[in-house]
């Protein structure tokens, strides 16, 4: 069940060249990826585009004035069915499945006995179904997990003959709305089914940017010809995903692998907000998931958290990388970062951390030791770039 | 003379007892938009494959090494003021720094172009 890390990247990188037989899986957009330039490299057992050539700071920026398209068929989607699924998949989660109204998508994350992260996810309750969207990393390992706990109480079915594409960008919704007149009623994480030339989406209000922006679940046939279209128009660039993880974390958002994974509990991650208060202490239906005992008397205060997630910012123009150690003031190592770099949007360097809670309030000064030399930063509220999101 | 290269992706230009050192244009494109650059203390005597700089991008870092022993002599300031320099001319403005050889013979021993550029297009 353990998820691999974000990748390393070297100077020495493990290109793919379009003909090495690697035994990497290949996504529907595989050859539309190589026809565009894209640079391949191997990412949750997939052949992906990190970049493409215009590079990853002109995807980045292009993101944030236009909209970029993302591949992201390498995450793992899947149905669960049944008149009981809300109720059994809310064991596997400290948050409010069941309360879930239809049409509408939450955050979720599947949590190990002790309660730490499994993984976390994106689920959408259709009305005949739940829509999850997990990890393409962790996704063998969450469908193993499910259908291990909640098996006999529910139907788990992956969707592998889908892929799935993210748009996102102040103009991904008069792009979208071009092709698919509609998508511009629905509203952050909100979601519905729509027919594009003759293909059947389920496109979401959400993602991964911050930014205003969808995801497109399309079967695997159509994606290729639907992304096609979309590059088509003049907004549209396509984006790798090192720009997709340099937007993720100017929105301040968790990588799986880096900032949480089976060693944090969702406290311990500041992902307090994802848990709603029908599951905390005094909540109607309190408890009752993996590692409850351990979450809810840290989310109480009854047990002293031990690090706690923050975000940094640099005052200096110097990044500060993942497994960068945090001294404070008197030289002792307080905390390390899991992820950091030189913020396209800020031109500042910004990290995500975990740090003892005495040095967790906003304001706090502390020092990153970077190659021996300490780099002054400041604990500051994430989102580092305010986001976008079309609330309605 | 012309240029001498490094598996570690240097490349170095002599001139006299002096030698110019940078990234390679396989380097720069591996590495994507260069953000920073971290350059050594001019004075420093550093042995070669010390480590003498860092060169980052925002999805990756990577040391810069000594292709040869030597004393640095100089440093780019305007590729520290403007990393992106290590781009757009590799080979020329986006120079690194120089260094006074203390053992011309290790230069002999790097790569020349031919066998660079078949290194590269391996690695």
């Amino acid at each position: 069940m353990a998820c691999v890390p974000w990748f390393q990247f070297a100077l020495q990188e493990n290109r793919l060249s379009a003909t090495e037989a690697t035994g990497l899986l290949t996504t529907p957009l595989n050859a539309l990826h190589l026809e565009l330039g894209a640079r391949m490299v191997p990412f949750a057992g997939y052949s992906m585009p990190v970049q493409y050539p215009t590079g990853l700071m002109a995807e980045h920026l292009h993101t944030r004035s236009a909209a970029g398209l993302f591949d992201v068929s390498h995450m793992g989607q899947l149905r669960l069915v049944g008149d009981d699924a809300a109720a059994a998949f809310e064991t596997l989660m400290p948050v409010d499945v069941v309360g879930l109204p239809v049409g509408k998508q939450r955050y979720g994350l599947l949590l190990t006995d002790e309660g730490t992260i499994i993984d976390d996810l994106m689920f959408f309750n259709r009305g005949e179904d739940l829509f999850v969207i997990v990890n393409g990393a962790c996704k063998a390992g969450d469908i193993a997990h499910i259908q291990a706990r909640i098996g006999a109480r529910c139907d788990v079915i992956p969707m592998p003959e889908r892929a799935l594409l993210a748009l996102q960008g102040p103009q991904a919704v008069a792009a979208l709305s071009r092709l698919v007149p509609g998508v511009e009623k629905l509203v952050f994480m909100t979601g519905a089914g729509f027919t594009w030339n003759g293909a059947d989406l389920f496109i979401t209000r959400s993602g991964y940017t911050g930014e205003d922006g969808f995801e497109i679940s399309v079967p695997n046939e159509s994606a290729e010809a639907l992304a096609r279209a979309l590059l088509a128009m003049t907004e549209v660039k396509p984006v790798g995903l090192g720009a997709r993880n340099s937007l993720r974390l100017e929105a301040g958002l968790c990588l799986y692998g880096n900032d949480i994974d089976t060693t944090t509990t969702p406290v311990e991650a500041s992902l307090n907000w994802a848990i709603q208060k029908v599951r905390r202490l005094g909540g109607a239906r309190a408890g009752g998931f993996p590692g409850a005992g351990t979450v809810l008397a840290q989310l109480d205060g009854a047990m002293r958290l031990e690090r706690q997630r923050v975000g940094l910012v640099a005052t200096e123009r110097v990044p500060v990388r993942e497994h960068v150690k945090l001294e404070n003031l008197d030289g002792q190592t307080v905390g390390e970062v899991t992820s950091g770099l030189l913020s396209p949007t800020l031109n500042q360097p910004v990290a995500l951390a975990y740090v003892q809670p005495d040095y967790a309030a906003a304001g706090t000064e502390l020092f990153a030791m970077v190659r021996g030399k300490p780099v002054p930063m400041v604990v500051t509220p994430t989102p580092f770039v305010p986001t976008r999101y079309h609330r309605g | 003379m012309s240029l001498k290269y490094t598996e570690d992706h240097e490349w170095i230009r002599v001139d006299g007892d002096v030698a110019t050192v940078g990234i390679t244009h396989h380097a720069q494109d591996a590495l994507g938009d260069v953000v920073f650059v971290d350059l050594p203390e001019v004075g420093k005597t550093l042995a070669q494959k010390e480590v003498a700089g860092v060169v980052e991008s925002v999805k990756a870092a990577a040391d810069v090494y000594m292709p040869v022993s030597g004393e640095i002599t100089e440093v780019n300031e305007d590729l520290r003021n403007d990393p992106s320099l290590a781009n757009s001319d590799p080979l020329g403005a986006g120079w690194f720094f120089k260094v006074k050889l203390s053992n011309a013979g290790e230069v002999a021993a790097l790569l020349d172009e031919t066998a660079y550029t078949a290194f590269a297009a391996n690695a």
